[in-house]
């Protein structure tokens, strides 16, 4: 029973990590028809952003407002930093090469995804950083009988969630979401009605790398350890639950990133934990192969 | 406007509305240079164009759909306005009203036909571009669309720039017409004119397009 609740909580936590990044994967796939492969690093950079201004900028937030207080710098710290450098990442890679078409806008996303994380180490080093236990709370709270929760991590699912449903909320509920899907269904149409392409653009290039960086500092505070290339890992696996969820949907990419999680967490704490990632992308073929479109991803037959 | 299959009526329109270059010439709303506005800024200045082929967005819903019609016009008109021109267009397609909760990939040809007219509506144009609004619906359609049609532009005044193939149906409620041939105007003049007019007889109202009655 304990072992299960840990796995439960481990694989919603990991899970809402991969759902953030998966919710970037997909927006900026619904709109371009581009998978960004940068976007694993986005959330490396996010981790290591995080990481810095815990390490320097908390000293006078934590002593004035508490860990917290400091955690809560690092983490609008490292979003807004990223919302700002996918917007850059989207001004110098991607849009000089619009025009050119589908594949060398790809080869421009690998470029932008080596670049980031050789960039990352050559600041920071090659060698994993540590977040600083110090700066870390280390309350834990106890749920029931001898079930313990460490704070971070149930604040790391508050927010986490949270903000997920937020985004749901803009993007499925409001007029401009409903603007942002319609862009992705047929750009041209959506001009006729007035919707600025640009602005779509803006919107998931900042939304998305922003999300990323919040995943990457839950990571850092989750798991202490960071390294310049582990953007690709967990990239890999966010990019996984978008198709397992059906990309270029929103519901999808949070559907498959707390389930891919969850499996993971389970499977690796019942069965084992050498075998997680062959389990992984076995579901990932099996749900490939059962419903090609992904779990939420139904396409609507187009009538004539 | 009417022409064959391929003469350029599409183009012309998506030209018009900003969606394809202009290589030469100019392009007037109203006195007003468009070549000076992008494409997303024209429904602002008052012009809607339903394009061909309906393109309704599948995935969302009917009212949604009809939402996003206001985009381009949503700091120029009141909530009020925007509700009483919804429901006037409720009245103009009953059947939008029932459905508008579902996916409009999920309605009839004809039935995504008159969302997306309401679509173009609903931004309250001065101008409305309607690329074959006909096409590949069943007659009693066709028949239903044709009174809209007329009925906007008696009602509310707006001008309508109407590309058709079925010649018969668009000069009975058209009150000027232009023949384009491979991208040329190749005639032009009221509806009655056009009616009586012995290449427009032979080549657009002849007895052999009976497909097109
Ligand atoms: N993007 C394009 N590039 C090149 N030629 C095009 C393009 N779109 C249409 N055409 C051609 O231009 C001509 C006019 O097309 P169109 O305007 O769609 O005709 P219509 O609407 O009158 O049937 C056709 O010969 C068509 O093949
Ligand atoms: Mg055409």
């Amino acid at each position: 029973m304990q072992l299960l609740l840990e796995q439960l909580t481990n694989g919603l936590t990991i899970g809402s990590f991969y759902a953030l990044v998966a919710m970037g994967y997909s927006m900026v796939y619904g709109v371009m028809k581009l998978i960004n492969f940068a976007h694993g690093d986005f959330f490396t950079l996010g981790s290591y952003l995080g990481y810095t201004i815990l390490v320097i900028g908390s000293g006078w937030v934590t002593r004035t407002f508490g860990l917290w207080g400091g955690i809560a710098l690092a983490i609008l710290g490292a979003m807004l930093g990223l919302a700002l450098g996918g917007l850059l990442v989207e001004r110098v890679a991607y849009r000089p090469v619009y025009k050119a078409g589908r594949l060398p806008l790809v080869v421009s996303a690998l470029g932008a995804s080596i670049f980031i994380s050789n960039g990352i180490m050559a600041v920071w080093g090659p060698r994993f950083q540590a977040y600083p236990q110090t700066g870390i709370p280390s309350g834990t709270l106890r749920l029931f009988g001898e079930i313990y929760i460490p704070d971070i991590k149930l604040v790391t699912l508050l927010v986490s969630l949270t903000l997920m449903a937020v985004i749901y909320f803009i993007v499925e509920k409001t007029l401009f979401g409903a603007a942002v899907r319609a862009t992705a269904l047929d750009r041209e149409t959506a001009t006729l009605m007035g919707i600025n392409f640009r602005s779509i653009i803006l919107f998931v290039f900042s939304v998305g790398p922003a999300l990323g960086a919040l995943a990457g500092v839950f990571a850092g505070l989750n798991y202490s350890r960071i390294i310049f290339n582990m953007g690709w890992g967990y990239g890999l696996k966010a990019f996984t639950a978008t198709i397992i969820g059906g990309i270029g949907n929103i519901p999808g990419a949070m559907v498959g990133g707390l389930l891919l999680g969850l499996l993971e967490s389970l499977f690796e704490g019942f069965v084992s934990g050498a075998w997680k990632n062959v389990f992984v992308f076995l579901i990932l073929i099996v749900i490939l192969i059962v419903r090609p479109t992904g779990l939420i991803g139904e396409k609507v037959a187009e009538k004539v | 406007m009417l022409g064959a299959n391929g003469a350029g009526k599409t183009t012309l329109l998506k030209v018009i509305s900003g969606l394809v270059p202009i290589k030469s010439g100019v392009v007037r709303l109203m006195g007003q240079d468009l070549s000076k506005y992008l494409p997303h800024q024209l429904a602002a200045l008052g012009m809607a164009h339903i394009p061909e082929g309906r393109r309704v967005f599948a995935t969302l819903t009917v009212e949604e759909n009809l939402n996003l019609g206001t985009w381009g016009v949503r700091h120029k008109l009141s909530e009020r306005q925007i509700r009483e021109t919804k429901e006037w267009i409720f009245t103009l397609f009953p059947i939008l009203r029932e459905r508008r909760k579902q996916l409009a990939g999920t309605l009839s040809g004809g039935e995504q036909q008159m969302l997306a007219i309401g679509r173009g509506l609903i931004s309250k144009p001065k101008i409305l571009l309607l690329d074959e609004p006909s096409l590949g619906l069943a007659p009693i359609l066709v028949q239903e669309i044709f009174r809209v049609i007329r009925q906007i532009h008696e009602e509310e005044k707006v001008s309508i720039l109407l590309v058709e193939q079925n010649a018969r149906k668009a000069l009975s409620i058209a009150n000027y017409g232009y023949i384009l041939e491979t991208g040329k105007i190749a005639i032009q003049g009221t509806a009655a004119e056009l009616r009586e007019n012995e290449h427009v007889k032979a080549a657009y109202l002849g007895g052999t397009r009976l497909r097109n009655r």
